[in-house]
């Protein structure tokens, strides 16, 4: 990476495919506030940073900030450019997210970043729950960043996003996980256990896809599991092997940006893209096929 | 990103007047300061009482919310009918201030009122809380969710509906 930012040196860091895209709460506390690095909290709880962040740390929240509702996408080049010069970002800076719910609306905050090519993109393992659990310093201060002159970059939607024809095409001759939970992806419901109802007209899984919830990367802390015990889960017992693509996906892209960030930045695989459709999309397009229960199940006839 | 769906005042005139008061305030705050104001009704929801806190199984879950909230209603006279005060209690943990503010604001604006009050609430409210835009729909729904629970709660302990 190209900044000036240093990578922390975690022994634990050093054994994943790519650990500089990982920070601990030890190096957040010993860097916050150096020039070039700016600290994002991403919630899935949108109060959750007023009630106390870390200090310096700027909010970023999906539901108003990084969505274009108007059009199911995200926001636009010159849309993000005004976000991230807002929010006192420049291009070449160090970005480092955290957030509640291990770090899951922090990865997809992180994944939306990396749409638009932001090169220095790092999570803080264990995100907000673990800093709070170490009785570290929160503030209810909110900076004034000064705006920068973010550029306006082209969202590249080839490389890490996935859309409906493209995962039809891939049926059978690509890898699929499915990071919902088993209930989700049996078909028995249509949305996350306590969560609620988004809107499918059918519950199942896209043919082929092997069902890996989401947080079975993450430890009780909310930390990434180990390099070991990853690669038992992903590469092993979900089958992806040395496969050069993945395509992961959940009910609107979020939990499966978390696996995405595992799969590619923790294990290495090249090629990985979320298909942010998800079950919200797939669930409801006509002449579309799913399958349903516990199976991967038969990839249809074409 | 959303169109701004508040530039005209919300309707007050089928609240009570606790409700109407929090309507019209909300909408007369600036749009960047609504946020603080629902944390405000986060920090002001109070603690359940040791009688609930004991015995949790007491509480109904709200599904519909993002995070896990639990609530329960109270009515010491259902012999009174539509005229019998209503007490509300909720449970949400620190780690949902979103879910906890909505609740404060039911709370504040409905906690002792009758059940006729209670049950005429719209069920639109969370919409007219000019909180759209800073909050988003989709959690807004939570909290229709605690709303109608309320409601039917309370249709039961005075009779109206049976438990089914």
């Amino acid at each position: 990476m190209s900044t000036s930012i240093p990578a922390d040196t975690t022994a634990k860091f050093a054994e994943y495919a790519d650990g500089t895209r990982l920070v601990s709460t030890d190096w957040v506390a010993e860097h916050a506030g150096d020039p070039g690095l700016v600290i994002v909290e991403s919630d899935e709880d949108v109060l959750l940073y007023e009630t106390g962040h870390i200090p310096g740390a700027v909010k970023v929240d999906w539901h108003t900030e990084l969505n274009d509702s108007l059009t199911r996408d995200y926001l636009d080049g010159e849309g993000f450019a005004a976000l991230l010069s807002a929010k006192g970002i420049s291009r070449d800076d160090t970005i480092v997210f955290y957030g509640d719910k291990s770090n899951w609306w922090a990865a997809y905050a992180l994944w939306v970043f990396s749409l638009f090519g932001h090169e220095d993109v790092r999570l803080m393992d264990g995100g907000r729950a673990k800093w709070q659990a170490e009785g570290r310093e929160l503030t209810k201060d909110k900076p004034q960043p000064t705006p920068t002159e973010y550029p306006v970059v082209d969202r590249d939607d080839s490389t890490l996003r996935a859309f409906l024809p493209e995962v039809r095409d891939s049926l059978g001759k690509r890898p699929l996980i499915d990071v919902r939970s088993p209930e989700e992806y049996s078909g028995e419901r249509t949305h996350m256990p306590n969560y609620p109802e988004e809107g499918a007209l059918r519950g199942g899984h896209i043919p082929s896809a092997q069902s890996v919830p989401w947080a079975k990367a993450a430890n009780e802390d909310g930390t990434f599991k180990s390099v070991a015990e990853l690669k038992e889960i992903y590469t092993d017992q979900a089958g992806l092997g040395t496969s050069d693509e993945v395509i992961a996906y959940c009910r609107i892209g979020e939990r499966s940006s978390h696996t995405w960030f595992v799969l590619q930045h923790l294990l290495g695989y090249d090629n990985v893209r979320n298909y942010d459709g998800s079950w919200t999309e797939w669930g409801n397009a006509v002449r579309v096929p799913i399958a349903t229960g516990s199976e991967p199940g038969e990839v249809p006839g074409r | 990103m959303s169109a701004d769906t508040s530039s005209t005042a919300p309707k007050t005139s089928d609240l009570p007047e606790s409700l109407a008061e929090i309507v019209t305030d909300l909408y007369e705050t600036d749009p960047s300061d609504r946020l603080e104001v629902l944390l405000e009704f986060s920090s002001d929801l109070p603690e359940l009482p040791q009688r609930f806190s004991d015995h949790p199984e007491l509480l109904e879950p709200v599904p519909e919310c993002q995070s896990p909230i639990f609530l329960v209603t109270e009515v010491d006279h259902p012999e009174e009918g539509e005229q019998a005060r209503v007490d509300l209690h909720f449970s949400a943990p620190p780690e949902a201030p979103t879910t906890r503010g909505f609740a404060g604001i039911l709370h504040e604006g409905l906690n002792g009122q009758t059940a006729e009050v209670v049950l005429s609430i719209p069920s639109d409210l969370p919409l007219r809380l000019s909180m759209t835009d800073a909050v988003s729909p989709l959690r807004l729904r939570g909290m229709s969710g605690m709303l109608s629970r309320i409601q039917r709660q309370v249709s039961e302990r005075i009779g109206k509906i049976t438990q089914g």
